[in-house]
């Protein structure tokens, strides 16, 4: 177990030090609760009084139609919006307790601790070793082997390591879009992140790829609470634990993602599924 | 006559004036290159690399004019090309969408198509005037001072290429702003920055005007800094308009020099973009 690992068992008194996933009155822990979020692009509100939470160690999936809002969610959970004036949020996102909107939290240090991979594969103009050793350098003062060791977990971890072991000094521009998403989700690992968001981190790759990239989500969530954004329903319903269905930036409905898929509550999110609509 | 042949017709007329527009434009370069490559080619010796600029009537070479020219273009490039990247870079990185951005980019767009006669006499007013003489100091702010506008508009160009999903990536991985923008942005943009600062070289290397108020020239080899400093566009300009023969076909020489170092330069930059173009 990890250090970061360790450290958020520690901070979890309301849940049981090993919980065992069969029995059903032992809910997941919730690493972040969002609550009451508004979201607005300058005077346009993009997202309308959400509030859900996201478990630890288990997947949520963002569905609905383009133009939802789910993007601009996960966007508000690492607070990357801030790149761009004239995007704000309101309301409360509590990780660990808490509010990663109060103002004053230090951004760099919130990034390090929720890792992020985009739609599109974006290697560092770089090599393949440096792209890795770029996030884990920021904060850690390692010896050589150290960062070594950390590198080849990284990209083990990401089932890339055999395919690039040779070849770590090339430049990450010369891998397959496929080993190129992989190699971002190995540098979002490596820096040791506690939540990990995925925005539609497979819909620029061919199915094999999607394939693989899925596996990993299903490994990935036995250390990390985990959101990912897929417009792909087969996708949601594969690999995630909750889903949450949007539309025009309201939450329709949160659920587990087999009631979802199998008995949606509201009428939108059926027709949704289903593909009626969307 | 049917659309379709009427539409082949106009298509013929068209292509035909384009390609004679071209070939008037080349034209005029071919017999520009032509010209030089005639009337220099003969002056291109080992004396023009290894002699001082001669009186009339003398033998001699250029030596003292290459020199200058080569030590005011260094330095004006080593003054205006971290002045201009950071610039640019505070316009691409960190000025996007304010008011003050738009007023830096709109003077820099004004100082970059600005007649270098004005910088000369700019230079000549602050510097030449207060300091009693003329100097290759002046000679070399001159040039500066047209090397910052290129420089600032292409790097803001090239950072402006850079994808946004690159900078996402690395804050995502909570990276402060600044080694984002040192360790990815300019990762992505270095060939394109290089590319024109070349450019901005190759302009300098040719300009008489703001010499000529500014570091004037110098019939003997001199490196004070301080004091007036030869260079070749202004020994070009002095000894062409001469009567003496000798010091014209010495002009010759100058101008191809200068003309067969811009076109490398000119041809390197283009190399190296088109090669960062390739590796993309």
């Amino acid at each position: 177990m990890s250090p970061p690992q360790a450290a958020a068992r520690l901070a979890m008194p309301l849940a049981p030090s090993d919980p065992d996933v069969r029995d059903p009155e032992l809910l997941p822990r919730q690493k972040a609760v969002i609550r009451n979020v508004d979201f607005f692009y300058d005077s346009f509100r993009a997202l309308k009084n959400i509030s859900l939470p996201l478990h630890d160690k288990r997947v949520t999936a963002f569905i609905g139609p383009s133009g939802c809002g789910k993007s601009t969610l996960l966007r508000i959970l690492n607070r990357i919006y801030e790149l761009y004036p004239g995007q704000r949020a309101t309301g409360e996102v509590l990780v660990d307790g808490e509010n990663i909107l109060a103002p004053g939290r230090d951004l760099n240090l919130l990034r390090a601790k929720i890792g992020m991979v985009f739609q599109k594969p974006t290697p560092f103009p770089m090599s393949i070793y440096d792209n890795i050793a770029f996030g884990i350098r920021l904060y850690e003062r390692l010896t050589r082997s150290e960062l070594d060791d950390r590198i080849e977990a990284a990209l083990r971890r990401a089932a890339l390591w055999d395919e690039v072991k040779d070849k770590l000094r090339q430049s990450g521009l010369g891998l397959s879009g496929g080993q190129q998403q992989r190699l971002c989700i190995a540098r979002a690992v490596a820096v040791e992140p506690e939540i990990l968001l995925l925005d539609e981190p497979a819909s620029a790759l061919d199915p094999l790829s999607t394939q693989r990239i899925e596996e990993l989500i299903a490994e990935l969530k036995d250390d990390y609470c985990i959101a990912i954004v897929t417009h792909n329903m087969q996708q949601a319903a594969r690999s995630s634990d909750y889903t949450a269905f949007m539309y025009l930036g309201e939450l329709i409905e949160f659920d587990e993602t087999e009631r979802i898929f199998t008995h949606p509550k509201q009428k939108q999110t059926e027709d949704y599924i289903t593909g009626r609509f969307g | 006559m049917s659309i379709y042949t009427q539409r082949r017709v106009a298509n013929g007329l068209v292509m035909g004036l384009s390609v004679a527009a071209t070939a008037f434009g080349l034209l005029w370069l071919v017999l520009v290159l032509w010209t030089l490559l005639e009337n220099g080619f003969a002056a291109i010796t080992p004396a023009l690399f290894s002699q001082m600029t001669p009186p009339p009537g003398s033998a001699g070479g250029l030596l003292n004019a290459i020199f200058g020219s080569v030590v005011m273009t260094l330095i004006a490039t080593l003054v205006g090309t971290p002045t201009g990247i950071l610039a640019g870079t505070f316009l691409a990185e960190y000025s996007r969408g304010s008011r003050f951005g738009e007023v830096v980019r709109l003077i820099n767009d004004i100082l970059l198509s600005a007649p270098s006669i004005i910088v000369g006499l700019f230079v000549y007013e602050v510097m030449v005037v207060r300091m009693g003489h003329f100097s290759a100091w002046a000679g070399s702010m001159a040039l500066a001072i047209i090397v910052i506008p290129v420089v600032v508009r292409t790097t803001e160009d090239m950072l402006n290429l850079v994808p946004n999903a690159l900078r996402e990536a690395a804050a995502a991985l909570g990276s402060p702003k600044w080694k984002v923008i040192v360790m990815v942005s300019y990762r992505a943009a270095i060939q394109g920055m290089v590319t024109g600062v070349m450019l901005a070289v190759a302009r300098i290397a040719g300009e008489t005007a703001p010499l000529l108020f500014t570091a004037l020239n110098n019939q003997f080899w001199s490196t004070n800094l301080n004091a007036p400093m030869a260079n070749l566009p202004v020994v070009i300009f002095q000894f062409a308009m001469s009567p003496y023969a000798d010091w014209q076909v010495l002009a010759w020489g100058g101008a191809l020099l200068i003309t067969l170092t811009v076109l490398c330069l000119n041809i390197g930059a283009r190399a190296l973009a088109s090669w960062s173009a390739f590796k993309q």
